[in-house]
């Protein structure tokens, strides 16, 4: 564990009289697919928007790439190299695929009003180049050819690629996904299976919540449990499933 | 809307030849028009000017998705930015000022030289657009500051108060130092002038402008400026739209949370759009306090946001081409129904039944009504909005190219 990508520790969040996260910790190698696991409620949710900048934890120690990172904003978190998709698929609905995945290009690029209208050289090269890497990353998910397709006219499973899509074209190091298979049948789940192990294989590490607990054991390099906000296991896939903690709070109660 | 298109993405070749087509009706209009009265030249020219404060308020409303109802504010800043600096006011300013605080009026005389105390300013054409245009979109950051976490109807209500206290603030800003002149307004506003050539006639020349010794009515003079505005702001806005910060803008309308997690700096983003959709509405009030030589407050009511909202959503929200239509429709119907009316009446039933006034309004408020009934998504919605299938749009492409 010498090539930490992401080090979090010690994260604590109150929703009014509700301990949501309590001293939570997740340490992450370079390249690695990281399960989030736990029962519903049990604060996976909560944790990704801690880390993502989308609630303000009240403490915790936060670190990207060995440089220490502040979750105050979400842009900032998805400039310093965090981007993630959401539980209920968020996509801008009236733009075209193609233009969601430009979308996802705003943070490492930076024409602003002048170039907008003036459309010099390098405004063009920029525009060119967005729009380039967006066809690419939509062909790379598999959905190239409905690039021009409204988004929310996307068949389910494909909204699914393009916010994954989306998320990769902020040239993320952590791509962190809120339960991706979330509504999907087994094939389309098989199909995801492949995209993520694809994704890890062009050099991105993935932080990966899911309820299908198949799907991560055969997935996931190493394996989170949360429960009532709190950790109570860490390690690999065999190691969780013989955990004895787990299996009462989780595997023994769905079975 | 099958004749014209103006999907240059899609269909160049007939958006272009669309585009030359209308310039050149708009070209030849206000020639045809003079001849039935200048007065229908002047309905034109103030659609115009309804027209570029569409298109602005359609980068905050229609792209942004932020709802506006205070805009005519920035209109209101351009508009008596201009009175103040194009005007005798600047005299009665500083009289007053004067006494207030003699050492001030000194000073500003000191500045700006003697003869503004019996002068005011008169600052030339080219510095009061590009100064109305910042100075509106101070003020369009100074209303974005505050309402960065409304939305909706929140948003609508906060900016509905805006656009009132600009108002309240032009009605009553006259005392102790008089910006302002109150409920008056400000009078003897110049007349734009560009290269030597002043847009509504010299003394004496019945309102009738030369260039190089063509002589035209000022209100054609003023209707090619208008046009030419509305092409720059057209083609202005319609670049933003196709660019990062377009795109971003509307990202933060379809899902404003997403938008932030996909790195978009949303306060920064969205105060753009308010300062950029406020500048053309202050450019827009420039040309207006130049057009009429007068400015009042009552030019700058709840109505004339809520009609250049009309315009907007009416149209087709956020589609440029929509935006314009309902920016003709909307400013041109009324005047049009003012003239055609009575006339109407008297020949059907030989009197007047219905006063002109009354039955305008009424025919106005009706045509709205049917129009958002039938055509909820506007006039002339952005094509985006149909859900069609790769497959058959590349089928039907093929057989139009097929027929061209």
């Amino acid at each position: 564990m010498n090539d930490l990508l992401l080090n979090i520790s010690s994260v604590n969040k109150r929703f009014g009289g509700l301990q949501a996260l309590t001293d939570v910790r997740i340490q992450i190698a370079r390249g690695q697919i990281y399960g989030l696991i736990g029962p519903n409620g049990a604060g996976k949710t909560t944790f990704f928007n801690v880390i993502t900048g989308l609630y303000q934890p009240d403490t915790g120690t936060f670190e990207l790439d060995g440089k220490p990172y502040s979750p105050s904003a979400p842009h900032a978190v998805a400039k310093a190299g965090i981007a993630r998709t959401f539980q209920n698929i968020r996509l801008f609905g009236e733009m075209t695929a193609l233009e969601n995945v430009m979308v996802g290009r705003h943070v490492r690029t930076r024409q602003g009003v002048f170039g907008a209208i003036v459309r010099h050289r390098a405004a063009r090269a920029e525009e060119a180049a967005i729009r380039a890497r967006a066809q690419e990353l939509l062909d790379f998910v598999g959905i190239g050819q409905f690039a021009q397709r409204t988004a929310r006219y996307l068949s389910y499973g494909d909204q699914r690629r393009l916010e994954i899509a989306r998320a990769l074209a902020t040239e993320p190091k952590l791509l962190a996904l809120d339960e991706p298979a979330a509504g999907m049948n087994a094939t389309e789940k098989l199909a995801l299976r492949e995209l993520l192990v694809k994704i890890q294989k062009a050099g991105i590490t993935i932080l990966l919540i899911e309820h299908d607990v198949k799907l991560m054991m055969g997935l996931c390099d190493r394996i989170s449990v949360l429960e009532y906000g709190k950790l109570i296991a860490e390690g690999l896939p065999a190691e969780i499933q013989k955990n004895q903690a787990v299996i009462e709070a989780y595997l023994g109660g769905a079975h | 809307m099958a004749l014209l298109t103006f999907d240059t993405a899609h269909k160049p070749r007939q958006s272009y030849a669309s585009m030359a087509i209308l310039l050149a009706v708009m070209l030849v209009f206000p020639f045809v028009a003079s001849q039935f009265g200048n007065s229908w030249v002047r309905i034109i020219d103030m659609a115009l000017l309804y027209i570029m404060l569409a298109l602005g308020l359609n980068i905050v409303v229609g792209f942004a998705g932020l709802l506006d109802l205070g805009y005519i504010a920035f209109f209101a800043v351009g508009a008596y930015l201009t009175g103040l600096l194009a005007s005798p006011q600047f005299a009665a300013l500083l009289e007053s000022v004067v006494n207030y605080s003699p050492a001030m009026g000194d000073a500003l005389v000191a500045l700006f030289g003697e003869s503004i105390r019996t002068e005011g300013i008169h600052l030339s054409v080219w510095f009061i657009v590009p100064l109305a245009g910042l100075v509106a979109a101070l003020f369009g950051a100074l209303l974005g500051a505050p309402t960065l976490k409304l939305r909706g109807d929140y948003l609508a209500i906060v900016t509905l108060g805006f656009g009132e206290i600009i108002r309240i603030f032009m009605n009553n800003l006259n005392d102790p130092i008089n910006f302002t002149n109150g409920p008056q307004g400000i009078n003897l506003i110049d007349p734009i002038r560009i290269f030597g050539v002043s847009l509504a006639g010299e003394a004496g020349s019945k309102a009738t402008v030369f260039i190089g010794g063509f002589g035209m009515p000022s209100v054609n003079a003023y209707y090619f400026l208008f046009l030419l505005l509305c092409i720059v702001t057209i083609f202005m806005t319609s670049r933003l739209q196709h660019s990062r910060l377009g795109r971003a803008w509307v990202a933060i309308r379809e899902d404003e949370i997403a938008a932030k997690a996909m790195g978009i700096n949303t306060r920064n983003v969205k105060l753009l759009a308010f300062s950029m959709g406020a500048s053309f509405g202050g450019v827009a009030g420039a040309m207006f306090a130049a057009f009429q030589g007068f400015v009042s407050p009552e030019s700058f009511s709840l109505t004339e946001s809520i009609a250049v909202l009309a315009m907007v959503v009416l149209g087709g929200i956020g589609h440029i081409p929509g935006v314009v239509m309902g920016g003709v429709l909307l400013a041109a119907l009324p005047e049009v129904l003012r003239h055609v009316v009575e006339p109407v009446q008297q020949s059907l039933f030989g009197k007047v039944l219905i006063e002109a006034e009354v039955l305008r309004q009424l025919l106005y408020g009706l045509a709205m009504v049917l129009i958002m009934l039938n055509r909820p998504a506007g006039l002339w919605p952005s094509p985006i909005k149909e859900d069609r299938p790769v497959a058959a749009t590349d089928k039907e492409e093929k057989e139009e190219s097929a027929v061209v």
